[in-house]
């Protein structure tokens, strides 16, 4: 039976990952991921998940020990955040094209200088090309659910790539929120012992990591972005699947009051529910505006993004990373890169908002989308900024 | 796996006939680092995850899609072949556990050149160590980056020339002497440190049966000349390495609990440090002043040595 507990959602994805028979983790303490790290610590110490918790020395650490584990046919778990994952970065390239299904929590945070604990998006966009699936939450029964369906993706035989899991820092793993857990039975049916292809064993030797020269490399990377494209189809499959075993629904664009709507706010992780509250007000006033949430931020899902946005005169991208150099933020540049060949292209405009856990309000998202409609082409402007 | 002929008209039962390092690889002539392999292969058995970081033995073994290892190997970036090490012993550890492999012993071993060990990889080596796995490490001592064009390392002796260290016109070369990781690895409390050499095969071998016997981390520094990077005949490799050890300029030593006893006696008196520097163009600039200067450091380090293997107990008899 499944049951429903007020938790804060830290401790809810740590509960989670005791529930999918992990075979080693490796987490190296970061604010605000560190609950993670400590209450899977007492999962194990108490015997709940029969996992080898290896306590590193530093982020790198914890990643190159994810590799070798699952290198060895282990089921492989991995939390961080901001400057961890930063320091991870150099091996995330090298998971994704070892095709070790690894699962990594990333309590999203800003990214150094200046230090900052809170949130934004600045730590995971770096790691965009870095071949790994990326699923954002929005909220506690999110995380719990998405945790719980990301080995399956991961060591689907379709799949065999790492997934990040995207819990904003503070704004979602510090609240507490009511969550409902499946019973461990349930669970185990639903993913079963992890059956690895190929593994590092003496009883069928095997070389994994050889160099190669341009003559293979050039279709190894066409293999790899195949892998991480093609990846979509058996993502929405184990999503239908879950809906079916547990009736909640997930979709690689979620939409609110998307329905007849002039404006859409793009917007991907914990913002969205606020967001939400911000289109109440404007259909209260009578502006028809609706949210576009970005669920699936890799494989990025564009056909479900054109589906879910279709009609609307203007969108309006909603970032929380910059990306200097360039009139437009991650989130932005593909989004509307996304649209260039359409016929009927809606004007695209860029907030950047949310920086290093900047409080962001309904009114705000008002005062955003009652820009956007007067905008005339794409513009590039940051909340809260004198 | 290839047998070499008449093998057993010289070596019976001293060494495994097993090979584990497959010939055909694109090592240099001469490399000290391959024979130095092959040697800690046939100690360890086929039993055996290698766990390799970037460098020299990694690019001339494994050019996709061949391979020289017949023992399974990974490799995956340059400063924490260690840390994957500790990962598959961990994932090693639990899949035994939950019986989803075999019940029997896989020893993990990682290895790596003297900059993934010494230099960017002392991180990842100190943590494996520090938390206990069932693991070992070897370094492959060449004494520079020689993959990427033997660039000094923190291995590259006192005046020697590197493409980082050259001699100059005001400069001698390398202005710093070798820091000593196999004492910083005796500081981790591991129960197994040794030095060896391919020069001296059944000593390398026999220190790593010991290793992998153990439970627990253990340390070895092997010496590996590089012809190509020292600047010598590559017929010299196994002569310099003997020359290393009777100059006293790199001594094979083992540290089994905590006690210190040399395993192959060095001359006495030693052989001059010139016998060992002369064959060698990474130190022909040498004046003799600076190699006096050598020698003077090579006595203290061997006294400094000497003075460990009088003193030192074995933690038993310390309790």
């Amino acid at each position: 039976m499944s049951k429903r507990i007020g938790m804060e959602v830290a401790l809810a994805a740590a509960e989670a990952v005791g529930m999918c028979n992990v075979d080693v983790a490796a987490v190296y303490p970061i604010t605000p991921q560190s609950h993670i790290a400590e209450h899977l610590s007492d999962l194990v110490a108490d015997g709940k998940t029969d996992t080898e918790y290896v306590t590193v020395e530093s982020e790198h650490t914890s990643m190159s020990i994810c590799i070798g584990a699952s290198a060895t046919g282990a089921r492989a778990y991995t939390a961080t955040c901001s400057q961890g994952l930063m320091l991870m970065h150099e091996l995330l390239p090298i998971a994704s094209a070892m095709r070790c299904p690894i699962v990594m929590s990333v309590a999203n945070r800003p990214v150094n200088a200046p230090l900052n604990i809170l949130s934004d998006h600045s730590d995971i966009m770096p790691q965009r090309d870095a071949g790994w699936i990326v699923i954002f939450c929005e909220n506690g029964q999110e995380v719990v659910d998405l945790t719980l369906m990301a080995y399956r993706i991961a060591e689907d035989k379709d799949v065999m790539l790492p997934v990040v899991i995207g819990i904003d820092g503070f704004i979602l793993t510090h609240m507490v929120e009511p969550m409902v857990f499946p019973d461990q039975k349930e669970v185990d049916k639903f993913l079963p012992v992890y059956k690895p292809y190929a593994t590092l064993h003496p009883d069928k030797p095997l070389t994994m990591g050889a160099f190669a020269m341009p003559d293979v490399f050039p279709e190894m990377m066409k293999a790899k972005d195949m892998a991480l494209t093609n990846s979509k189809k058996t993502i929405i499959k184990i999503w239908d699947e879950w809906e079916k075993k547990f009736g909640r629904r997930y979709n690689p664009v979620e939409t609110y009051r998307t329905d007849g709507a002039e404006v859409i706010l793009v917007s991907m992780g914990s913002m969205s529910e606020t967001a939400e509250l911000g289109v109440d007000m404007l259909r209260d006033k009578g502006i028809a505006a609706g949210v576009a949430k970005i669920r699936l931020w890799r494989p990025f899902p564009i056909e479900e993004l054109k589906a879910a946005t279709k009609g609307a005169r203007v969108l309006a991208v909603l970032d929380r990373a910059i990306s200097p150099g360039i009139e437009g933020a991650p989130v932005y540049t593909d989004v509307k890169a996304a649209f260039y060949d359409e016929k009927d292209r809606p004007v695209i405009v860029n907030w950047l908002i949310g920086l290093g856990g900047e409080d962001v309000t309904g009114e705000d998202f008002v005062e955003i989308a009652e820009k956007a409609l007067k905008a005339k082409k794409g513009e590039h402007e940051f909340l809260g900024v004198r | 796996m290839s047998i070499i002929g008449n093998y057993d008209l010289y070596a019976p039962r001293l060494i495994d006939k097993k090979e584990y390092l497959a010939s055909g690889h694109t090592a240099c002539a001469g490399c000290g680092e391959a024979l130095a392999v092959r040697l800690v292969m046939k100690g360890l058995g086929e039993d055996t995850i290698v766990s390799n970081a970037t460098g020299c033995l990694e690019i001339f073994t494994t050019r996709y899609p061949t391979t020289a290892w017949e023992v399974p190997w990974i490799h995956v970036a340059f400063e924490n072949a260690a840390a994957v090490a500790a990962g598959v012993e961990s994932g090693i550890k639990a899949l035994r556990r939950k019986g989803r492999i075999p019940d029997r012993d896989v020893k993990s071993v990682s290895m790596a050149g003297d900059g993934g060990t010494t230099d960017i990889g002392l991180q990842a080596l100190s943590g494996a160590m520090e938390r206990g796995h069932d693991m070992f490490h070897v370094c492959y001592d060449n004494e520079a980056y020689m993959n990427t064009g033997i660039q000094r390392s923190s291995q590259t002796p006192f005046g020697a020339w590197s493409t980082t260290s050259p001699p100059g016109e005001v400069s001698f070369g390398q202005r710093t002497w070798k820091k000593n990781v196999p004492e910083i690895m005796v500081a981790h409390n591991l129960a197994y440190v040794a030095t060896a050499c391919p020069s001296y095969p059944i000593d390398l071998i026999n220190k790593i049966k010991k290793a992998k016997k153990l439970k627990g981390p253990a340390y070895i520094h092997v010496f590996a000349p590089c012809p190509t990077g020292w600047r010598m005949d590559s017929s010299l490799t196994i002569k310099i390495g003997r020359l290393a050890l009777e100059t006293g300029v790199f001594p094979l030593y083992e540290v089994e609990n905590g006690k210190y006893r040399i395993t192959v006696d060095m001359p006495d008196p030693l052989r001059p440090v010139g016998d060992y520097l002369k064959p060698q163009g990474r130190f022909r600039h040498l004046t003799p002043a600076l190699i006096e200067e050598i020698q003077e450091r090579v006595n203290l380090e061997v006294n400094k040595l000497k003075n460990k293997v009088n003193y030192s107990k074995p933690w038993e008899e310390l309790r």
